[in-house]
């Protein structure tokens, strides 16, 4: 149940000495590319603050998200995360259940009406009556737009919850939508990935908490400090990019000396994501130095973008589904052997013309020799 | 009107003004050059050996796409600003009238003209309606396609809050995605090559077959006609 004590008690109940507290505070002001300054303005927001009350709601979803999220790298850090916010409600890990559970969300929803964040893994289907997302009961989106109506702000977790992923994949069977496109009245921060990497999770948390409003966002609503880059823009691997030194195949003489993965369909030049920075399992690797390309998990509708494994990616419109270069070159094709024909045809006539354009001049009742030729 | 018939006892006029045809050869140039490199940052060469600091080939020949990519919007915003100061013909480019039932009867009958169902074409001081057509459609809305499209995906190394970002970054989200973008760019660059192909052949078709100049006329700026008649 949500209490009202500070993040620091709360570590310190749980056994964590001032000293890792510290260090966390630190690690978080590094992750967060915040001046040294300022580990000391969150470790005093954590000891004078009283926990943000969060709920975690799943929609349709995996929970690969909340599997990323408790990885948090550091010692403790996902203990700490853990504690940090007041995490009243996530059906995944809570002891609660059926009634009990669900009573949360409303004693919530009424006692800390404005101030809550709303955590959403996962999207709702809206088909068949949102038939494909049933939680006590009742349709999940019906859950979501209950909750959302009193929250503070929304983090939209995951791809799923940012763009739809692969249950919005075509042809999109149970209208999986995203929870922007649902709650429309409320800031949703979207945090994409599939799933997005632990401390970025607890980053954005971390900076509302201690800031105590949003995150800058760009255009489509996700932080800027996680995703306003491309993995291309800090990928260790760009010099062989600007040289020009591919990986062909993945078990070419290129792949064992980590060249680019950019041909084998690399989707780090438009992906925008943190893994080139911050990378995974506290900061062990991430898929370009394991040696595959990035496949552009974070990005909107990754999954109908064609192969992984191909950098030109198929178009999907007009009923068509080919690869701009193969049309390309066929139309090239096409079009010269038309031109060809019509060059051969057109020379073919005009040396028709001036033959009958010589026998009609010799007439002398022919004045447009032109207009008595042709049909 | 610049495009309806007869120009009469005319044999030469002077259509295409020096800084328009400067521009004509200038985009050319570069839009040939964007269409290599293009093709070429779509599809890089073969990969080299050795250390990566001994070359730049991907970086020259992104440098070069940009390069040129500059050369044709900067062209391109000459090209919108004399269409206000140039002559009457300069405006082409940018008007299609439509509205004109005579614009409709003279592009059927340049269209029977290539299918062989008229024994010849009329006389146009300006572009002929269907050429009218293609310059408007490719040239005017697949040029500012092009360079909104090719912006915005420039904008993403430019970075967020560069003027770049700021003018055309909001193309990616309407899109789709940055990979969205870059498909719609490269199929940009399919359709503008099968054009410059069609325009090549069809300039050199009617500089023979037709009544008056073509090619010699996007270099002196006077178009020629052969015969006197309407």
């Amino acid at each position: 149940m949500p209490t009202s004590d500070t993040f620091y008690s709360q570590f310190r109940r749980a056994g964590i000495s001032r000293r890792t507290f510290l260090h966390f505070c630190g690690v978080s002001a590094a992750t967060l590319g915040l001046a040294p300054t300022m580990a000391g303005r969150i470790a005093h927001a954590l000891e004078t603050k009283p926990r943000t009350p969060v709920i975690w709601l799943h929609g349709l979803e995996c929970t690969c998200c909340s599997e990323s999220f408790i990885r948090s790298a550091h010692p403790l850090a996902s203990d700490v995360v853990l504690s940090m916010i007041s995490l009243d409600y996530d059906d995944l890990i809570m002891a609660s259940a059926g009634h009990q559970a669900e009573a949360i969300l409303d004693d919530i929803r009424t006692r800390y009406r404005g101030q809550y964040i709303l955590a959403v893994e996962g999207n709702a289907p809206l088909g068949q009556d949102g038939m494909s997302c049933f939680i006590a009961g009742r349709p999940f989106h019906a859950q979501l737009k209950e909750m959302a109506a009193d929250c503070a702000a929304v983090i939209a977790w995951g791809s799923c919850a940012s763009w739809g992923c692969v249950q919005a994949a075509r042809p999109n069977p149970t209208q999986a939508t995203p929870i922007d496109e649902i709650v429309r009245d409320k800031p949703v921060i979207k945090v994409p990935g599939c799933p997005p990497i632990a401390e970025v999770m607890t980053g954005v948390l971390t900076y509302m908490l201690t800031f105590e409003r949003l995150p800058e966002l760009d255009r489509q609503g996700r932080p800027k400090m996680f995703y306003g880059q491309r993995i291309h823009d800090k990928c260790y691997r760009r010099p062989h990019f600007d040289a020009g030194q591919y990986v062909e195949r993945f078990d070419d003489e290129g792949a064992r000396k980590g060249y680019c993965l950019y041909k084998v369909g690399c989707k780090g030049p438009t992906t925008y994501n943190a893994c080139s920075t911050v990378r995974w399992n506290d900061g062990v690797s991430f898929p370009i130095q394991s040696g595959h390309g990035c496949i552009g998990c974070s990005e909107k509708g990754f999954w109908d973008k064609g192969g992984f494994y191909q950098h030109v990616t198929d178009t999907h419109v007009f009923g068509v589904e080919a690869n701009a270069d193969r049309v390309g070159l066929a139309a090239v094709g096409g079009v010269g052997a038309a031109i060809g024909a019509h060059a051969a045809y057109s020379s073919y006539r005009r040396g028709k013309q001036s033959v009958d354009a010589q026998t009609t001049t010799s007439s002398p009742t022919a004045k447009h020799p032109h207009e008595t030729t042709g049909n | 009107m610049q495009t309806s018939l007869p120009t009469t006892r005319q044999t030469a006029v002077y259509v295409y003004q020096a800084p328009l045809r400067a521009w004509h050869w200038i985009s050319a140039l570069s839009i040939t050059v964007l269409a290599i490199t293009g093709w070429l940052i779509a599809n890089p060469p073969p990969t080299l050996s050795g250390e990566a600091s001994d070359h730049f080939q991907m970086g020259y020949i992104r440098f070069f796409h940009f390069a040129a990519a500059y050369v044709f919007a900067v062209g391109f915003l000459f090209r919108l600003y004399w269409a206000f100061v140039g002559n009457r013909y300069a405006r082409q480019l940018f008007t299609l009238p439509f509205w004109r039932p005579s614009f409709w009867a003279e592009l059927l009958h340049e269209v029977r003209w290539y299918a062989f169902l008229e024994p010849e074409p009329r006389k146009y001081v300006g572009h002929n309606p269907l050429a009218h057509l293609f310059m408007v459609v490719i040239i005017t809305v697949g040029g500012l396609v092009m360079i909104f499209t090719g912006f915005a995906l420039y904008s993403e190394q430019t970075g967020l809050g560069s003027w770049q970002d700021q003018l055309f970054g909001w193309v990616i989200p309407l899109v789709g995605q940055s990979q969205d973008v870059r498909m719609w760019h490269h199929w940009g660059m399919w359709v503008i090559v099968v054009f410059v192909m069609l325009h090549v052949y069809t300039a050199v078709r009617e500089d023979v077959m037709s009544r008056q100049s073509l090619i010699s006329t996007m270099i002196s700026g006077w178009r020629m006609f052969k015969d006197d008649r309407p």
